[in-house]
């Protein structure tokens, strides 16, 4: 593996976002521990333009970037000091969750390390946004109109249900 | 026949009338329900016993064995089936009119004793469904419809000897009687399974070839059945419920205590009277020294009783057990060699279910009248309520056996048919029939004559010895005197009936005639006891009287006390029975049983209390353990298979 | 060009900090923080699974897409419940939330 720009650019998102995620688990702080979400799912969204996936890295920063950060941030600042996290978790838990987690790892990367995946063909450019548009309102087979609709009623419910819920009485 | 369905309907539609709307009639009404009912069911006996009596002998010379109803009710098997229905026979009529007569005597009767009573409607209910019980068990097709209506009448009385439910005493004897007699009911139920397995049918009549090949097995079920018909008739050892129950109301000691619950064990056994005949006379001959035996000790014990209704009570057992002899004593069915004693039996049940139904009730005027049972409180009535000294005399008369009256009749057939088994039986029963008279005419001169209470106190109240002026006795209502008026009468001419006509062994006319010899001694006999009771008691504080008692204190305590029979059975079920039985049972169901199913629930418990703590309520530990079990099972899949 | 197994180590290492993160916080948003670190990790997947095995189809590409939108929608329901939490008992700590015990 050449040492090119791709492959700069990819570990220098990884080593951000792995740093980032470890920071939003640990870190006691809500708000900070939110900016660190931020800044995985900005890399996540970096990640997605390396892969040539331009639209999806779009979505990424402006739904869950902008769209769900900002939820957290409300309900952060909406709960204010009773989000913070004061105690400490109990040894036991701790140890629990940490072996749990770096077993699922090790299990993971030999598992990924050992599978014997199909031949490569990487894509050379950006899908272009024509073809998506079409997959996604096209009607034929491996086209996407009735996930777009449902997950559209889907949403619709859950703004319905989200105001519903959170709305005082 | 078909009205006779009436005669078992009517006792229970004015029970379920009164039982279910009591509340809310007036005394009257609920009484004249009652009575009218049985007023009804008395006509409707009475238009039976005539219509069937009436109707004449067979061909073969017997009365015919009617059976106007009859159905199936639980089928069994192909042959043995439970059914229900009215028979009619010579017995079951006789009994008809028994015990409608008695009963509308008593309905009557209540109006007066029972005035104003808390619970009048409750009791006349009782007392028609106790009616419909006991002529449902007199008409019953099969034994096991006895039995049914034998629980029914068990129950009934139950509720009556309880009807004073906030006393005490009441409540107790109550629940001996039921518990007495419901343990012997116990071995009248196995007899009759015992019965229906090897006779292959439940009817009166089986087939008695069947009945050979059952060999020893039916002796033992008709004994059975007669420990049943003891529990219920009072025989010694199982009298003792008898005694206590008077702790009912007067006139239901009268109707049930006397004259026709009682005698449903004698009825029994005058119902399986040709199969014990035939094939178990060595059970009859039993019946007939348990008879004896409890007919003396019955009389001894009434001699010194100090409570009129006790008095009577003793005597009623006295005078079931010398039915129970009669029949005991039979050695063939032929009214002429050997079976003269089923006839006298069933006579005796007739005419003592009158006169001392009539002794009841007129007890029962006079504890109205001096509000109270002991003897000692009583004493020269004779002047304050005449009617009731007559007829009690009259009654007194017929149980001692003095000609003209009823009593004379029937216990003279009793002691013919003694003789006739064997002298030794016959003298044993005369000397018990002139104890009666003995132990009767105390009672009534206790009762009538003497000075008594009632001319001491007032006496004493002159003289400033007592506080209280004394209230006098006086005679009891209209309502009251009627039916002993009605009773004393009957017992006037009951004994010449010719009974033998409607009633004998093997259904064969039998004309009464009457042993010389017998009735000249049994006379003589009854004579010289009257004779003695009237020195001893008829003055107050006698010589005799008192040098006996001095002589023979150990004695009358004993008889006092029943010769404590009562003490032994509470010995036998308190002292054995719970302490050596019940005790080590209760302790290994509490200790064994109860500690096993204890252990299981208790190790459950603890295992519980150690995996709670998994059930946290907590999301986060749910989940790892979740991680956890599926990183187990990855690790496995991938590497172990 | 990068490997194919290298996404799927970074997505790897995501997926459990996610994991890590959802046993050890103390309060419901740091859970559903975590969660979102969960659902990122397999957008990813996705997304690279189609991208180098498969970049003739769409499928993985519209999953991830499709994720993000429920991601979303969840996001906004669990806040709004978490926010009716805090409203009822003063907090979202974990431990005080124990009305499923027992």
């Amino acid at each position: 593996m050449e040492l090119n720009t791709h492959t700069i650019i990819f570990m220098g998102l990884s080593l951000l976002m792995v740093t980032a995620a470890l920071l939003a688990v640990t870190t006691r702080n809500i708000m900070r521990a939110t900016t660190y979400l931020l800044f995985v799912l900005f890399g996540t969204a970096g990640l997605y333009f390396i892969l040539h996936y331009t639209f999806l890295g779009a979505v990424q920063v402006t739904v869950y970037a902008g769209g769900i950060i900002v939820l957290f941030v409300f309900a952060a600042l909406l709960i204010g000091r009773g989000a913070r996290d004061l105690t400490h978790t109990s040894l036991l838990r701790y140890t629990a969750g940490f072996t749990a987690s770096v077993t699922g790892i090790a299990l993971t990367i030999y598992l990924i390390f050992t599978h014997q995946f199909p031949e490569t063909k990487p894509l050379v450019s950006a899908v272009p946004i024509k073809l998506i548009g079409h997959t996604m309102m096209g009607v034929e087979k491996y086209n996407f109109v009735l996930p777009f609709e449902v997950v559209s009623v889907l949403l619709l419910a859950c703004m319905v249900g989200a105001l519903l819920i959170a709305r005082k009485r | 026949m078909e009205h006779t369905i009436f005669i078992m309907a009517l006792p229970l539609l004015s029970f379920l009338i009164l039982a279910l709307a009591g509340m809310k009639l007036s005394h009257k009404v609920a009484g004249w329900i009652g009575t009218l009912s049985l007023a009804t069911v008395t006509v409707l006996s009475y238009s039976t016993a005539i219509l069937y009596f009436g109707a004449g002998r067979g061909a073969d010379g017997l009365f015919p064995t009617l059976t106007p109803y009859n159905f199936t009710w639980l089928p069994l098997t192909e042959s043995l089936q439970i059914d229900m229905g009215i028979m009619l026979d010579p017995i079951s009529v006789m009994m008809l009119i028994v015990i409608s007569t008695v009963s509308l005597m008593v309905h009557i009767y209540s109006f007066g004793y029972m005035k104003g009573e808390k619970g009048f409607q409750r009791y006349y209910a009782f007392l028609s469904l106790f009616t419909f019980s006991m002529l449902g068990l007199v008409v019953a097709t099969n034994i096991f419809q006895m039995y049914i209506f034998w629980e029914l009448v068990g129950v009934s009385s139950y509720l009556l000897i309880g009807f004073y439910y906030t006393k005490k005493a009441a409540i107790a004897a109550s629940k001996k009687a039921f518990i007495v007699t419901r343990f012997a009911d116990l071995f009248f139920l196995v007899g009759i399974l015992f019965y229906g397995y090897y006779a292959g049918t439940f009817s009166f009549t089986p087939e008695a070839n069947i009945l050979f090949s059952a060999g020893i097995v039916i002796p033992v079920a008709l004994g059975l059945m007669f420990i049943g018909g003891a529990g219920k008739s009072a025989m010694f050892p199982l009298h003792i419920w008898l005694p206590d129950a008077m702790e009912g109301p007067t006139p239901v000691s009268a109707l049930i205590h006397a004259a026709t619950m009682v005698v449903a064990g004698v009825y029994l056994v005058a119902r399986m009277f040709p199969i014990f005949i035939d094939f178990a006379p060595e059970v009859l001959h039993i019946i007939a020294y348990i008879g004896a035996f409890t007919a003396l000790y019955a009389a001894v014990v009434a001699c010194v009783q100090t409570d009129i209704k006790r008095v009577l009570a003793f005597s009623t057992i006295s005078q079931i057990a010398f039915m129970m002899v009669a029949l005991g004593v039979c050695t063939s069915d032929d009214p002429h060699t050997g079976g003269l004693g089923y006839m006298a039996s069933m006579f005796h049940l007739f005419t003592h279910a009158m006169f001392k139904g009539l002794l009841f009730l007129g007890a029962g005027a006079i504890i109205h009248a001096v509000h109270s049972n002991d003897i000692s409180f009583m004493g020269g009535l004779r002047k304050y309520m005449p009617v009731t000294h007559i007829t009690f005399l009259v009654a007194c008369l017929a149980i001692a056996g003095i000609p003209p009256f009823s009593g004379f009749f029937s216990k003279d057939e009793i002691l013919t048919a003694c003789y006739n088994y064997s002298l030794m039986m016959g003298v044993f029963m005369s000397f018990v029939a002139a104890l009666t008279a003995f132990y009767m005419f105390r009672l009534y001169y206790l009762i009538f004559w003497r000075r008594g209470y009632y001319e001491t106190q007032p006496a004493m109240f002159k003289k400033g010895e007592i506080e209280e002026k004394p209230h006098t006795p006086h005679e009891a209502s209209l309502t009251m005197t009627v039916p002993l008026i009605i009773l004393a009468a009957i017992s006037c001419v009951a004994g010449f009936i010719p009974f033998g006509k409607f009633i004998s062994s093997n259904g064969e006319a039998y004309t009464i005639h009457l042993s010389i010899a017998v009735a000249v001694s049994s006379i003589l006999l009854a004579t010289v006891a009257i004779v003695i009771a009237t020195t001893m008691y008829m003055k107050d504080q006698n010589k005799v009287a008192l040098i006996l008692k001095a002589r023979s204190k150990k004695f009358l305590t004993a008889a006092y006390h029943r010769f404590y029979m009562d003490e032994l059975w509470l010995f036998v079920t308190k002292k054995i029975i719970f302490r050596g039985i019940s005790r080590p049972i209760a302790w290994f169901d509490k200790k064994i049983i109860d500690g096993f199913m204890d252990i299981l629930a208790t190790t459950t418990q603890l295992f519980s209390r150690q995996i709670k703590r998994f059930q946290s309520g907590n999301i986060q530990s749910y989940c790892i353990w979740f991680l956890l079990g599926v990183m187990m099972l990855a690790l496995t899949l991938i590497f172990l298979i | 060009m990068i490997p194919a197994e290298y996404y799927l180590i970074l997505a790897a290492l995501m997926f459990f900090i996610g994991i890590f993160g959802f046993f050890t916080r103390r309060n419901l948003l740091g859970v559903l923080i975590s969660t979102e670190l969960v659902l990122n990790a397999v957008d990813i997947n996705f997304a690279v699974f189609n991208a180098y095995y498969y970049p003739e189809h769409l499928e993985g590409f519209f999953f991830t897409m499709f994720a993000i939108g429920i991601a979303a929608s969840e996001t906004a329901v669990a806040i709004a419940i978490i926010l009716n939490v805090y409203r009822n008992m003063r907090t979202i700590r974990l431990k005080s939330l124990k009305k499923l015990k027992f």
